[in-house]
């Protein structure tokens, strides 16, 4: 099926919440911001100020936008259809996020993605999704 | 100290409608509340512990149910973990009862989604904006159907799993419902018919998806010395297990849920083990999650629920696992998009001898009810409760 894009609903606090702006700030400028906890040192997702693995404090860095999927479903009952999925990063975490710019028949597990970002609807921030690389 | 045997279901309704635009929530509520007294032969005034999750109407946990129904309690908890808060209340209650918190415990369960007109699974739903995942997810579109979909792709992929062993688990049901007027979808259907109905979201058809309908259920739960008082055939609670599962900071694994933790404590607890359960109720918002649960409550090796649930090894009478014989959230109902309740009830009834004749399950004396609430796909509770004949 040939791709048409949907609209990107938001609903959040990009601009009041400390904890998550920076992540919001990166994706303006076409960056994918993650967390990495200066103790344990690994790298979450969602952003959280402690590491929700040691509750250790956390420092931003930038992620090489390099992932693969973990898995996807493609609602056909939407209109347009959009296919909802989770990539493994390159840094180790799996983000929730959609497909784009692609066919989704040849959607493939496993298969490598890499970043692009989306404006959302209503002047919200740009999201990180992910087209094969 | 186990609590193993510290209550008894005493009594057990579920609420005929399934479809009740004429009917308020908390009406639906007190009628579930009702139905269960009579069925246990005690009165509303007994009642001294209430216990409800997010369906309750009313802003504040329990108490707009309890001013309603006017009733004088001891105890009430309303923990919301969506369809599996039931489950967990029962062992909240079995706890609240051993500890002398209360002796007579009425749970209750009601909504009218489809009266509402909800695109339940189909429709994303924002949530409170300082929820903390909300702005990480909600931009993507997540639906019910999507995050099981999500799930059951990621099985298929690890363990080959197909449609159409899916499908036998409408199919299962589908036999089941045919037996229940209540149920919304009597007709039996075949696994041709499940895998060839419209793709919701890959991979699950239509047919994968559980029913959308109004209605409800409640239960009472009593001490043992009360339950042997009562005229009704004696249900022991002997094992429960609690237990959420979430994204993990992003070290997700989507193959499994939560079953895998909250069945362990209620198997511990009950002495028994899977194999010697006569009949299961297992939560089944979607074919997928009925045969990972399976898989995870330990009726089968993990990725072999596939084989497992095929050629019909659920269905009553023809299979070794006769599974939610009223029909299950896949045909008979799902009322306030939370079928924990019911899963328990036709537990009761099979243990009491009363299910429909034709899918009663002989000599049922063990029995499993588990719930899952929440989102295979992101997060979940899962609650365990297993049940004795005495
Ligand atoms: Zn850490």
């Amino acid at each position: 099926m040939a791709y048409t894009a949907r609209k990107i609903p938001f609903v959040g606090t990009p601009d009041t919440n400390p904890e998550t702006k920076p992540f919001f700030q990166g994706a303006d400028a076409g960056k994918l911001m993650v967390r990495r906890c200066t103790s344990c040192k690994k790298v979450h997702h969602y952003p959280r100020e402690l590491c929700p693995f040691c509750f250790g404090s956390c420092e931003w860095q930038e992620a090489s936008g390099k992932a693969k999927v973990y898995t996807f479903s493609v609602m056909e009952r939407a209109n347009p259809p959009y296919a909802i999925g989770y990539v493994t990063l390159e840094e180790g975490p799996n983000v929730l996020t959609n497909f784009v710019d692609c066919d989704f028949k040849a959607l493939k597990i496993g298969q490598d993605v890499k970043v692009t970002f989306v404006k959302t609807e209503d002047g919200g921030p740009s999201m990180p999704f992910f087209t094969p690389a | 100290m186990s609590l193993k045997g510290a209550a008894y279901i005493a009594g057990a309704w579920e609420h005929p409608t399934r479809k009740a635009p004429d009917k308020s929530i908390a009406l639906l509520h007190a009628e579930c509340a009702k139905g269960a007294l009579e069925d246990a032969g005690l009165t509303k005034d007994d009642i001294d512990g209430y216990f409800c999750a997010g369906d309750a109407p009313g802003g504040l946990g329990p108490l707009s149910m309890v001013d309603y129904m006017n009733l004088k309690c001891r105890h009430v908890d309303s923990t919301d973990v969506g369809g599996s808060s039931y489950q967990v209340a029962v062992g909240h209650a079995m706890e609240a009862i051993a500890a002398g918190r209360c002796n007579i415990a009425l749970i209750t369960l009601s909504g009218r989604p489809r009266s509402e007109g909800q695109a339940t699974g189909t429709a994303p739903r924002p949530g409170n904006p300082a929820a903390p995942e909300m702005q990480f997810e909600y931009p993507y579109g997540p639906a019910t159907a999507n995050l099981y979909g999500m799930c059951a792709a990621r099985h298929m992929y690890e363990y080959g799993t197909t449609s159409e062993q899916l499908a036998w688990i409408k199919v299962a049901a589908s036999h089941h419902a045919q037996y229940n007027p209540n149920a919304m979808l009597r007709d039996v259907v075949t696994v041709e018919d499940v895998v060839n109905s419209p793709m919701v979201s890959t991979p699950l058809h239509r047919l994968d998806c559980c029913v959308i309908s109004d209605g409800g259920g409640a239960l009472i739960l009593t001490k043992p010395e009360i339950a042997k008082s009562l005229k009704r055939p004696l249900v022991k609670v002997i094992g429960v297990g609690e237990s959420p599962k979430h994204q993990a900071g992003g070290e997700i694994d989507l193959t499994y849920t939560a079953a895998r933790w909250s069945g362990p404590p209620a198997w511990e607890m009950a002495g028994i083990k899977p194999s010697d359960i006569k009949y299961a109720s297992i939560y089944d918002s979607f074919t997928i999650t009925v045969l990972m649960q399976l898989e995870d409550l330990g009726f089968c090796e993990k990725g072999q629920g596939g084989k497992f649930v095929a050629d019909g090894n659920l269905i009553s009478g023809v299979g070794k696992l006769p599974f939610n014989t009223d029909g299950g959230g896949l045909c008979s109902n799902h009322p306030a998009n939370r079928g924990g309740i019911t899963k328990i009830i036709e537990a009761v009834r099979q243990l009491r001898g009363e299910a429909h004749p034709s899918v009663q399950v002989p000599n049922c004396d063990l029995a499993i009810a588990h719930g899952t609430g929440g989102a295979l796909g992101t997060r979940h509770c899962g609650s365990t409760v297993i049940l004795e004949r005495e």
